[in-house]
């Protein structure tokens, strides 16, 4: 079905909502290889979310096969075979940030000495060390965040999935966690799966942009990211980073609507969605 | 560095003004309580001096003097008997331990009502109507049946009490405890399903901890409702070592001597307070929140 040497393997992914009423998602194939940074960026109502959450099973395709690390996407959920970082971070008031870190580590049983030790590591991973007993809501946003990224590679998962992590946060905020994040993708070895809404971010952190369009959601292009690793401060004014933009952004473009049909398109899939819970 | 520095600023900032806020509300209570006197006897002494008789005319039967009524908790309660704080003391005492049975009861089975109906569309829908009309039944209609029931099965007369204190005190928690468990956050749910956790897990990291302050909220109506629900039970069971038999017999005298039935008022409301205060402190330990989130 897939070759080893896929840690995602999308055939033929197809969402409908409201009884086959809005195509969320069509014939959507996408194989992403140990190692990679794979960003979604599209139009809101282009299905990228809803893409992340069938690669997590947690949401059902209408058909279509899900493969993730070689298996079925359910078995692979049930094997904790990744970890997600959603908008909000989702921390839990009531829990200091060692006990949110660790909150998956007691899903899988493991002991009171190996959790403290393995948040120990996550928090100095991001940066974090010090801020153990803290509550969440004593916390900046772009802490909580980088809380958040720490409890979802706690338990080293092969694949992160992200879902616009850091949509909420101002822009100077939002660089500096991009660095940081690429950071812990070298330091972790793990597979991330990102989507986003910004091109810069898109193409500053990934080996591969998946250029997405609305109604039906469907891939429209996919651009190479040649840029080197490690990428600074300086890859953003680097002439070649301005073209993979622009190469992105021509590539968003053609996959666009009319004006008014798409925000109508992006209307309807925003109910269908509210709808579907 | 920055931030730490700024933040421990911040919290030690917190901590002072919540010191702050408790010195003025111990300050407070002298002058709530003065107001309250000023009140009560100014009003008195102008209906009086007036001989005005809307809404009722006033007299000392009516109204006894404050002092008057605190003066007599000291008084014995019949002849040659213990004073009258004594006798209401022990009612008190009994009331109490009926009520915290009836508090403990009713907010287990609300909560237990509220686990069962949060994991089944079905049973909520069936049976939430049901709960509700359940409330609509006079608690004087439920006590006799109670007792009389359990009675039969050998159980003791305060006991029935508690369970038909229970009966009014389930309600709100379950009510409340619902809205609770149902009030964690989608994504909260969906992040535990990515950790393919299992309903328990789900039930008791995600769903209880934020149905906390919901919780406690229907603990404090709750609490005073149990003293309320063991006072009133306590009359049709002819149960007479509370606080409701006190004020059952205070009350067939009250033309020749009102202050008692003051004085046993007085203390009902103070063991209704002492039962809220007992959440209040439970809450203050148990939830730890946001500030902003504290109910």
């Amino acid at each position: 079905m897939s070759s080893p040497e896929t840690v995602v393997s999308l055939r033929g992914v197809a969402k409908t909502f409201a009884k086959g009423q809005v195509t969320a998602l069509h014939a959507i194939d996408l194989e992403v290889r140990p190692r990679e940074f794979v960003s979604l960026i599209g139009p809101s109502g282009c299905g990228k979310s809803t893409l992340l959450r069938i690669v997590g099973d947690l949401i059902e395709p209408t058909s279509g096969d899900v493969v993730v690390n070689g298996k079925p996407a359910h078995r692979a959920r049930l094997d904790r075979d990744y970890g997600i970082v959603f908008q909000d971070p989702v921390l839990y008031d009531w829990r200091t940030v060692s006990k949110n870190v660790a909150l998956p580590l007691e899903m899988l049983g493991w002991s009171r000495r190996r959790r403290s030790e393995r948040v120990r590591e996550m928090m100095e991973l991001v940066e974090l060390t010090g801020f153990e007993n803290h509550h969440p809501w004593q916390l900046s946003g772009g802490m909580q965040q980088r809380v958040s990224i720490a409890r979802a590679l706690s338990f080293s998962p092969a694949l992160l999935l992200m879902d616009e992590p850091f949509g909420a946060l101002d822009e100077m905020t939002r660089e500096r966690l991009n660095m940081e994040l690429l950071r812990i993708w070298e330091a972790s070895g793990a597979t991330v799966i990102f989507v986003t809404h910004s091109i810069p971010e898109a193409v500053f952190l990934s080996t591969r942009v998946v250029v997405m369009s609305a109604r039906p959601g469907r891939i429209s292009g996919i651009v190479e990211v040649d840029l080197p690793y490690p990428r600074t401060a300086h890859t953003r004014e680097e002439p070649r980073f301005f073209e993979l933009v622009t190469e992105v952004r021509e590539g968003l473009a053609a996959g666009r609507l009319p004006v008014d049909e798409e925000a109508q398109a992006e209307e309807e899939l925003l109910i269908v969605e509210e709808e579907s819970g | 560095m920055v931030a730490t520095v700024a933040h421990a600023g911040r919290l030690r900032v917190g901590r002072e003004t919540a010191w702050a806020d408790a010195v003025r509300r111990v300050a407070l209570l002298p002058v709530v309580l003065a107001v309250l006197w000023g009140l009560w006897e100014g009003y008195r002494a102008l209906w009086i001096e007036t001989g005005w008789t809307w809404p009722f005319r006033v007299d000392d039967t009516a109204m006894p003097h404050i002092h008057a009524i605190l003066a007599q908790l000291f008084e014995p309660s019949r002849l040659n008997g213990p004073t009258l704080i004594h006798v209401l003391f022990d009612a008190a005492l009994f009331t109490a331990k009926e009520a915290a049975v009836g508090f403990a009861i009713g907010a287990s089975v609300g909560f237990l009502l509220a686990v069962v109906l949060v994991h089944s569309r079905l049973l909520e829908r069936g049976l939430l109507p049901y709960i509700v009309a359940s409330q609509t039944i006079p608690l004087l209609a439920i006590a006799p049946m109670v007792v009389v029931g359990l009675g039969s099965k050998g159980v003791t007369g305060w006991v029935s009490v508690s369970v038909t204190a229970a009966y009014l005190t389930f309600f709100p928690v379950t009510i409340n405890a619902l809205r609770g468990l149902q009030s964690a956050d989608a994504r909260a749910l969906e992040l535990m399903r990515s950790y393919a956790a299992n309903r328990r897990a789900i039930l008791w990291k995600v769903r209880v901890p934020a149905s906390l302050p919901y919780l406690f909220a229907a603990l404090k109506i709750s609490a005073t409702a149990s003293v309320v629900g063991a006072i009133i039970s306590e009359l049709p069971s002819g149960i007479q070592d509370g606080l409701g038999g006190a004020i059952l017999n205070f009350n067939q005298y009250y033309i020749s001597e009102p202050k008692n039935l003051w004085a046993t008022n007085l203390v009902a409301a103070l063991l209704g307070i002492l039962f809220f205060l007992a959440v209040v402190v439970a809450e203050k330990l148990v939830v730890r929140r946001a500030p902003e989130h504290v109910a």
